[in-house]
């Protein structure tokens, strides 16, 4: 017996309110595209996306070497790249236990007219990658060998 | 229109029959109870306590253990949930709805223990409880679905049209899902894309890898083996006229 004729209406029907359904939140959703994003990244920021002094939210990675702590306070300074453009982020406070270089942040606060992102809350970002320590070592240990190899290689050239 | 017509295999028809459920059921029951226990029982154990540290989080990270199979699961189940009660609309059929209801406790249960157990993660990690972004924002929403299902359910007393009508709200709730799944990757996010994926090569090491898996698949038995019994206990509660039942062993006495 075939498939009766009620049946594949009504799965017409399922599927129709489905599409239909379907269609109507991604044109909501590319709508408020904007706005679903939970921060600004560093090119938003230069192409003039991010509104200046007014709360908003900025993310990047932290760049290697930027870290800069002032000597009698908590404030610190680094630099955060999309790898396409960097922002300058100032805080002052205690940083998350997460917080490193080459890592991710989002951090809350307002970017002011000179381009400076002047943050008042920085929530490191995890990365989806899990290791345990004895392989990050190793990678460390390689790292630090094939660094040692090419400045051998440029001494000897 | 050929194409649509095709025939549901018999197994397919059997299934909706309350009688041959409620037996079927009744056996592989046991089998899901045995998998789910060395299956949970064996990952929790290996992750939670031998697993080898993150070399960022440290001990903290094991709550992933518990957090990602809930998650994985709290989306797995509304699906699931949409699917049977789509089923009992085109093909009118009593289990399905019934298997449909038994699905929203369950999975409004493993969505809580995702929001909960991400917060608690959330905290020493990313330095917050929560953020309003896409991920978390859309697995509220998704516990707020499950919500509406399950009120809507206890609103309608006469069941069959409860079926139908948890039924569309369930499959209009559907369209979260992909939302769920994709916000870290089409928006700007603090919780991070997926380390676990059946398809792709894993982000871990397969000593931390193997016991996540382990728990996923035995999290799956035991909803399994939860939407069986709830869904045998319907057949007794609304089948109790009919002459399989009234002399069946297991409502002997009653």
């Amino acid at each position: 017996m075939a498939m009766v004729p009620k049946r594949r209406n009504k799965l017409l029907l399922i599927v129709g309110l489905l599409t239909g359904v379907a269609i109507i939140v991604s044109l909501v959703l590319y709508a408020l595209s904007q706005n679903i994003n939970l921060f600004f990244s560093p090119s938003d920021m230069a192409q003039g996306k991010a509104p200046i002094e007014k709360r908003i939210r900025a993310g990047g990675m932290v760049r290697e070497g930027s870290l800069t702590r002032a000597g009698d306070s908590l404030k610190v300074s680094f630099l955060i790249t999309d790898f396409v453009e960097d922002v300058n982020v100032t805080y002052d406070g205690i940083l998350p236990d997460l917080f490193r270089e080459g890592q991710g942040i989002v951090a809350q606060g307002k970017l002011n007219s000179q381009g400076v992102f002047v943050a008042d809350e920085v929530l490191a970002k995890h990365d989806e990658n899990y290791m345990p320590p004895e392989v990050t070592q190793a990678l460390n240990d390689a790292q630090s060998k094939t660094q040692q190899k090419s400045q051998n290689t440029e001494l000897t050239q | 229109m050929s194409s649509l017509d095709w025939r549901m295999p018999r197994w397919f028809h059997q299934m909706g029959s309350p009688k041959w459920f409620y037996e079927w059921g009744g056996r592989l029951q046991s089998w899901f109870a045995l998998a789910a226990l060395v299956l949970l029982g064996w990952g929790m154990i290996w992750g939670l306590a031998f697993a080898p540290a993150d070399y960022q989080q440290g001990n903290s990270f094991r709550i992933m253990y518990v957090h990602v199979p809930a998650a994985i699961l709290s989306q797995s189940i509304f699906v699931s949930m949409a699917v049977a009660g789509a089923i009992g609309i085109i093909w009118k059929m009593k289990v399905a709805f019934m298997v449909a209801r038994s699905c929203i406790a369950i999975g409004a249960t493993f969505t809580a223990i995702a929001l909960l157990t991400g917060a608690i993660w959330g905290k020493p990690t990313w330095g917050t409880y929560w953020v309003w972004d896409a991920r978390l924002t859309s697995t509220l929403v998704l516990l707020f679905l499950y919500a509406g299902v399950m009120a809507l359910n206890q609103a309608i007393s006469e069941r069959q049209t409860a079926g139908k009508a948890t039924a569309i709200l369930a499959l209009v709730g559907t369209i979260n899902i992909p939302i769920i799944k994709y916000s870290v990757e089409w928006w700007n996010t603090l919780h991070q894309s997926s380390s676990f994926s059946l398809t792709e090569k894993p982000t871990m090491p397969a000593e931390m890898y193997v016991p996540l898996l382990l728990t996923v698949l035995g999290s799956y038995c035991l909803f399994a083996l939860l939407v069986l019994m709830r869904t045998r206990t319907q057949i007794l509660q609304t089948q109790g006229h009919t002459k399989w039942l009234t002399q069946h062993p297991d409502i002997e006495g009653v």
